[in-house]
């Protein structure tokens, strides 16, 4: 039987996937799709509580939905983000991005 | 494999694939609603986006695409350690887990919920999906030189 | 029109305020009408100012208790509320008469007094900012107001002191007299501050309400009531030039002469009597502060007669002669009568404008030749400064019927009341008064013999300076000096001993219950005579030669070389600012050179070097930043993990609770 720990820890490690694709990778269009595996890990949580703890509310659910919304529109708007810097140095590699240094 | 794969196009395949069994896990989850939208979204929408994304900025081979950084062996061991800390966590926590058989179908109720309790989230999500909708075209937009 | 003179005064320090400002922007270009601006103005105010008196007297009493105050709130915080307006009783009101009297001719003499000079649009600028700070000054009803006024009125003074600034002495004059006053005006700002800190408020009518029963609202002790008011007394000392600070007054005769007759004799320098007038109340509480007050106008009053004996400037000698008479009115205060201390305020307003306008013109027809010494037969040439200033003289030394006889007599009066009354309230300090009123005597005998002195050196006797052709002074100046001289002989009787309710001065102007005043005529002879031996003196040396005062000077050489050199006061101050504070400032500037500075050079040093280590770690990439964010994380996780199980409340390892 499958019960809540399971889906709870296959997030958990969704999530540190996600991270881990976040931070180690060079290009910028890979770091936004492991921003995306985070954001399903939490929505896979969200929908995991729903169904266990709080049978029959579908809150989560709703939830769930904003922040698919919100990830549709994080997406659009990063990807703008990553055209318009390749525009100005040819590059997705956010080694090469340290403006914010000094 | 997403994550480690050299080639940026195969891992937004492989990113489909995750996205596809995500919506798997939902129909265990007797979300069925939410499967569809996953389905729909993530599969369709995102996907699409992500693959546009690496055509419009790659050009030519794409081998050797999608390196890792010099932070790799960190973000490996910090990634391994949460991975373990959640475990953990989750299975040292006991969680008040009701026995309520699961509903039957979700649609409705998910309806019902959108359109009078969360009615205001609901079209500020609308308007947010907009903006970043205008916003993304202003961005990604041509800069005219204007002198 | 009485009514809405009552009802609107606050127009009559707005309007000269008004006419500066639009010299200022836009006349400054053209003289003649800045000066046209300012003087009608300045004329508006004073018949608002007349109506506001009339309204005054019609009501009779009902004002001396319960003034008529209105104002806004300036700002307001918890525990602190300063208001803006305007507060009418008699006291004011009388105020706004004579000052706006005055300002008015003196704007009218500066007519022809500043007939070319280059500044004219700008005097007639500051002497309306001058009009508005002090017409905002005597309407004041709180304190702040009148500080913040009072300040103002100072910072003209400089303006005007120093309005021939190309003249080094002029420019001197007017920083020492600014920082002269400002040196008291602290000790003001300190008094006020402890009223409010103590009183909880700086309203004068509610203050003149706690003050007398300050046991109950406060937790101060007499003695510390008593501080207070010997600190805000020292505002006064410098803005009314008492010793010690009366140095920068004669100094500030370095103005223009019609400057000196409006600020330095009849309106700026009396704030201090005004302003210790309206806390009388204070004053009057504590004994001791009410001796010092008596004394220090006294020995001002005395110590001032005997400098202006032997000075050769004209404008100098009345300078100290108002330094004088200032005393006089700080003594009759501290007898504890508002109503001596304002009359004479009054009559001197009138006489001592009228001689600095009559000095001003003498210097005016002299071509600005200073020294009395050189004058001389001026009557025929100049018969109407000549009577004028005749009355002028008449009235200071206190001849009848002029009006400082009367109130002078009243001063005089009064410090006689405070010394013999039985029960009266001086406490322990009730003897000095005695000797206070034999100094006061004395000061004015010496007022009527260096008054006579001056008086006949320059007009009498023949023409010592050859050179000079000496004229009549223009309309515009001697119409001011006829109207202040007609006051000069007829403003006494106001007080004319026995008048009864609702006519005497004093009915309106006063503190406390109302006293008929009845004639003492062993003051009245006595002081009379003492004034008429002044003048026989002055006589005798002076217009006859009958004494020689080369002689005299030689024969009292000492004494007269300590006078000559105004007790060598200046040098004092010179000595002791060379000395003692130069070396303290000195000390103080290696201190903060070699120590503060050090620390705060070290300080900023060590931030510097910190910096451009830890500059290294900003990489400018975010992945990294975020990364770090993470194992921070974690390490945080693992560090309550392990930690003790007392801060089971923070360990997350043990699961959500």
């Amino acid at each position: 039987m499958i019960g809540l720990n399971h889906f709870l820890i296959f997030s958990g490690t969704l999530f540190c996937i996600g991270l881990f694709g976040a931070l180690s990778k060079r290009n910028a269009i890979a770091i936004l799709m492991g921003l995306e595996l985070m954001l399903n890990a939490v929505n896979i949580n969200l929908v995991a509580f729903a169904r266990y703890v709080t049978t029959g509310i579908l809150t989560g659910h709703v939830f769930a939905i904003f922040v698919i919304a919100v990830a549709a529109a994080e997406v659009a708007v990063g990807l703008a983000l990553i055209v318009a810097i390749y525009r100005a140095r040819i590059s997705v590699n956010v080694e090469d991005f340290d403006w914010l240094k000094w | 494999m997403m994550v480690m794969n050299k080639n940026l196009f195969h891992s937004a395949l492989f990113m489909l694939v995750t996205f596809i069994g995500v919506a798997g896990m939902y129909v265990m989850l007797y979300a069925d609603f939410m499967a569809a939208v996953q389905i729909l979204v993530y599969g369709g929408a995102i996907t699409i986006f992500i693959v546009f994304g690496i055509m419009l900025t790659q050009r030519g081979n794409m081998k050797e695409t999608n390196l890792f950084s010099k932070n790799a062996a960190v973000a490996g061991l910090v990634s391994l350690v949460l991975i373990v800390i959640n475990a953990v966590m989750v299975i040292s926590t006991n969680w008040p887990v009701s026995n309520q058989a699961p509903p039957e179908e979700t649609v409705g109720q998910i309806a019902e919920l959108m359109l009078t309790k969360y009615v205001v989230p609901f079209e500020v999500a609308a308007i947010l999906l907009l903006v970043a909708l205008l916003g993304a075209v202003i961005i990604a937009k041509e800069v005219k030189k204007t002198s | 029109m009485i009514d809405f003179a009552l009802h609107n005064a606050w127009l009559i320090p707005l309007l000269p305020a008004i006419a500066f400002l639009l010299i200022v922007l836009v006349f400054r270009p053209l003289p003649k009408a800045s000066a046209f601006v300012a003087i009608t103005a300045m004329l508006i105010s004073f018949i608002l100012a007349i109506h506001v008196g009339i309204g005054v007297i019609q009501a009779g009493d009902a004002f001396v208790e319960h003034p008529l105050k209105y104002a806004v709130t300036w700002f307001e915080m918890s525990g602190l509320k300063i208001e803006m307006g305007v507060q009418i009783d008699p006291t004011s009101a009388m105020m706004l008469f004579v000052v706006a009297l005055v300002a008015s001719l003196v704007q009218i003499y500066s007519l022809g007094y500043m007939h070319g000079d280059p500044g004219f649009a700008n005097f007639f600028a500051y002497l309306s900012l001058f009009a508005m700070s002090m017409l905002g000054l005597v309407i004041a009803p709180n304190l702040l107001q009148m500080f913040v006024f009072w300040e103002l009125v100072g910072l003209c003074s400089y303006l005007l002191i120093g309005f021939w600034w190309h003249k080094y002495s002029a420019r001197e004059a007017a920083k020492k007299a600014f920082i002269t006053t400002r040196t008291g005006d602290f000790g003001l700002l300190l008094g006020i501050l402890l009223l409010q800190i103590n009183f909880g408020t700086l309203d004068l009518q509610e203050l003149g309400r706690m003050i007398p029963n300050f046991t109950e609202y406060t937790t101060l002790t007499l003695g510390g009531l008593t501080a207070i008011a010997a600190i805000l007394f020292l505002g006064p000392i410098g803005k009314s030039g008492q010793f010690p600070l009366h140095v920068w007054l004669p100094d500030a005769m370095e103005g223009p002469t019609p400057v000196s007759a409006l600020i330095h004799a009849a309106t700026m320098v009396v704030a201090g009597v005004y302003l210790v007038g309206r806390t009388l109340i204070l004053f009057k509480t504590v004994p001791g502060a009410m001796a010092f007050v008596a004394f220090m106008g006294a020995f001002t009053a005395m110590f001032a007669a005997s400098i202006a004996i032997t000075q050769t400037e004209m404008k100098k000698i009345l300078a100290y002669s108002t330094v004088s008479q200032l005393g006089y009115m700080m003594l009759a205060l501290g007898a504890g009568s508002l109503t001596a201390s304002m009359f004479h305020l009054m009559t001197h307003a009138f006489f001592k404008a009228l001689m600095f306008l009559g000095a001003g013109s003498v210097l005016h027809a002299m071509h600005n030749e200073a020294n009395i010494w050189k004058y001389g037969g001026l009557k025929k040439y100049m018969p109407i400064t000549y009577w004028t200033f005749l009355i002028g003289c008449l009235a200071i030394a206190g001849i009848f019927p002029f009006a400082g006889f009367f109130s002078k007599d009243l001063i005089l009066e009064v410090v006689w009341a405070a010394s013999t009354l039985s029960g009266h309230a001086h406490g322990p300090f009730q003897g000095l008064y005695t000797v206070l009123y034999i100094m006061a005597a004395v000061t004015a005998m010496m007022t009527a013999f260096y008054m006579f002195r001056m008086f006949f050196i320059c007009f009498h006797g023949e023409l010592r300076d050859k050179h000079a052709h000496p004229h009549e002074s223009p309309f515009s100046m001697a119409l001011p000096l006829v109207v202040l001289g007609f006051l000069s002989v007829v403003g006494g009787l106001v007080g004319w001993p026995g008048l009864g309710e609702g006519k005497a001065f004093g009915y309106f102007v006063r503190l406390g219950e109302f006293e008929v005043v009845h004639a003492n005529w062993f003051l009245i002879i006595s002081s009379t005579v003492l004034a008429l031996i002044g003048i026989g003196g002055a006589m005798a040396v002076y217009l006859k030669g009958a004494i020689s005062h080369e002689a005299i000077a030689k024969k009292f050489a000492p004494l007269y070389k300590l006078s000559f050199n105004k007790f060598y006061i200046d040098e004092i101050y010179l000595w002791l600012i060379h000395n003692v504070l130069d070396g303290l400032g000195k000390l103080l500037w290696w201190v903060d050179l070699k120590i503060v500075d050090g620390i705060v050079d070290g300080v900023g040093q060590g931030a510097k070097i910190t910096g451009s280590s830890l500059r290294r770690i900003q990489t400018g990439q975010l992945q990294q930043y975020a990364l770090i964010l993470f194992a921070g994380i974690v390490i945080l996780v693992i560090i309550m993990g392990f930690a003790d199980t007392s801060l089971a409340k923070l360990s997350l390892l043990g699961g959500v609770r």
